[in-house]
């Protein structure tokens, strides 16, 4: 038994920095390069375990849809809060890091999405993996029904990828609501939380299919308000965050209850986890 | 089955022999305690212990291991691993459950190369128990003796008259019996004294008494989540941790990374962690989606009766008693939490 020929799964593969920019004052906008155009092969909704060796690895979502099964190319978008995310924000294009991954389950963009009208409802950077299905789903509109996005952010600052939000206000096949927590006098659009946006949806709720992803406190409002206008558990999906460490289902990190997020998760189908206590 | 009767100046020769042969490891004295550690001479073996400080997880799950070096500039990354074949002396029989228990943890869905390299290079030689420590409850869990089990390559039990019964129950098992090519194998009276052993080893290893059957943990905790026994007694937790540490069957750990003098090379560690401890469930940015002593405390328990029954159909208590006598505050005997669990659930 040779140990190099070993496959472990924590040994990292490297990538290149293509290129960067700077989204808001705190978030960046990455885009990588599997080195020798290694195929990941990811599904929107996955996450990736991002090294900076001497500084450390963490679970980062993607946040850009795949364009077909062998690609090496992905994207993500980071806020600068701890050590590895601050030493990400100050790489050059050229520089490397090291990937393993993708890890987790998807939204289901092939199955049980396909065919229905579908509403995304996103706090904060929670846009950042949704914006990997929304875009999954933008490439191949007519595999699926009307689409409503909703979107909240604590200010107009703190918005991500203005460029397409833009885009998307300007398409006649999807509907963009957006609310600020607080506004400045230029804000044009509504202010307060994402569930006042909710009740003035028009819906065919049986056949709409709910994604939603946000800070931890957002997930119980929004369900209720899907809750009153009807929507069944397992057509609501949930991307959940937990400290994913070792992305294999051994390190105990990122459990909730009985479940490993990094294995069964991050994305849950409303109906598997309702009961469970620890989820939302 | 093969098996071997020697007498005490045998087992010395034959302990000799292995020490000559390769790395092994055994229970020996430590301060006030016992502890596994690499066995110089067979003087300074103690089978006669009777709980160690530590679990024997540490030689496959160490305390802080090399997972990987890697170059900065180069962004390379290497595994290391550690198949240097080693013998692990004197492993009690619920500790052995606890290893094969971390067996099922670590091949389950993606397999851990570097616990599994050293799981293989190990072999194991249980010992039956010969003096009961006060914590002890492994007979409640069913786990005081090696009767139906596997895992170990050899049983060895020192009977009432000081002779050893070695019995080898695998091909590596077989081979450390190398040096006894000339003894005799056991005679049917010494493996009735044997069973007689275990018998009393599944009785007297009952320091504290488990109410409910270890098959119904998992239904009455089911029921208990919402139960007061976890307020109360987390009310006195420091959240130190002891009791994950000191845990044979807990396997969580942290990752981190450590540079070297030339700021361009080092390595990736893996180093035990602990689900009581405060910060175990945080995420960058703050949230701590753990943050209670009693959610803490209470995952803990779910993960020893509920949570591994769920996903391996095995109770992840062995009753070593570890965690009773590690805890600061007294308030960590799983027996009195599950007794208490059964008296109200009556």
């Amino acid at each position: 038994m040779k140990g190099a020929e070993l496959l472990d799964v924590y040994l990292p593969r490297p990538a290149r920095l293509l290129e960067k920019r700077r989204l808001t004052p705190h978030e960046t906008w990455f885009h990588f390069e599997m080195d020798e155009a290694v195929a990941l092969g990811y599904w929107p909704g996955q996450f990736l375990e991002i090294s900076i060796p001497g500084i450390g690895e963490c679970p980062i979502s993607i946040s850009s849809a795949p364009s077909n099964e062998s690609d090496s190319r992905f994207e993500l978008v980071v806020r600068a809060v701890g050590d590895l995310t601050r030493a990400l924000h100050a790489l050059e294009p050229g520089q490397r890091i090291g990937v393993r991954g993708p890890f987790g389950s998807r939204f289901p963009v092939e199955d049980a999405l396909r065919g229905h009208d579908l509403l995304f409802i996103c706090g904060g950077i929670g846009l950042v993996p949704v914006r990997s299905a929304i875009n999954y789903v933008l490439e191949r509109r007519g595999d699926y029904g009307e689409l409503n996005i909703l979107l909240g952010t604590r200010t107009a600052a703190d918005r991500l990828f203005t460029d397409e939000l833009y885009a998307w206000k300007k398409r006649d096949d999807l509907q963009l609501r957006e609310t600020v927590d607080v506004a400045d006098p230029s804000w044009g659009a509504d202010v307060g939380v994402i569930t006042r946006l909710i009740p003035r949806l028009k819906l065919q709720v049986e056949n709409t299919r709910a994604i939603i992803c946000g800070p931890p406190i957002m997930y119980r409002f929004v369900l209720n308000e899907l809750k009153k206008l009807g929507m069944l558990p397992e057509h609501i999906y949930l991307s959940l965050e937990r400290r994913m460490k070792c992305g294999v289902g051994k390190c105990g990190h990122c459990q909730i209850n009985g479940i490993y997020v990094c294995q069964e998760g991050p994305v849950f189908s409303y109906a598997d986890i309702a009961a469970v206590r620890e989820a939302i | 089955m093969a098996t071997k009767l020697i007498d005490q100046s045998l087992f010395q020769h034959w302990v000799r022999a292995l020490i000559a042969a390769t790395r092994v490891y055994a229970v020996q004295e430590k301060q006030n305690g016992f502890a596994f550690d690499a066995l110089a001479r067979a003087g300074d073996l103690r089978l006669d212990y009777d709980v160690t400080i530590l679990p024997p997880k540490k030689y496959f799950l160490p305390q802080q291991e090399v997972l990987l070096t890697f170059d900065r500039e180069t962004m390379s990354f290497k595994s290391v691993f550690d198949p240097e074949p080693f013998v692990l002396l004197g492993v009690h029989p619920y500790d052995m459950v606890a290893i094969s228990q971390l067996d099922k943890v670590f091949a389950k869905d993606n397999l851990d190369q570097h616990y599994r390299v050293r799981r293989e290079a190990a072999t194991i030689v249980v010992c039956d128990v010969q003096k009961v420590s006060p914590n002890a409850f492994s007979g409640c869990m069913g786990q005081a003796t090696m009767e139906g089990k596997e895992g170990h390559d050899m049983l060895l039990t020192q009977l009432d008259d000081g002779r050893y019964l070695l019995e080898a129950v695998t091909g590596k098992g077989m081979a450390l019996f190398e040096s006894l090519a000339d003894a005799s194998p056991a005679d049917e009276k010494s493996l009735q004294a044997r069973e007689e052993i275990w018998a009393h080893n599944r009785e007297r290893l009952q320091q504290h008494k488990l109410k409910p059957a270890p098959s119904e943990l998992p239904g009455l905790l089911d029921k208990s989540y919402d139960h007061p026994v976890w307020e109360e007694r987390a009310a006195l937790c420091y959240s130190c941790g002891s009791c994950n540490l000191v845990c044979p069957t807990c396997y969580c750990f942290d990752v981190r990374d450590e540079l070297n003098w030339d700021m361009r090379t080092g390595q990736r560690l893996r180093e035990w962690d602990g689900c009581m401890l405060r910060e175990f469930a945080a995420v960058a940015g703050g949230h701590n989606f753990r943050a209670e002593e009693a959610a803490r405390y209470r995952h803990r328990y779910y993960r020893k009766g509920k949570y591994s029954w769920d996903a391996y159909g095995e109770i992840a208590c062995v009753g070593c008693g570890r965690c009773i006598s590690a805890c600061t505050a007294n308030i960590a005997n799983p027996v009195e939490v599950f007794n208490r669990l059964l008296e109200d659930d009556e």
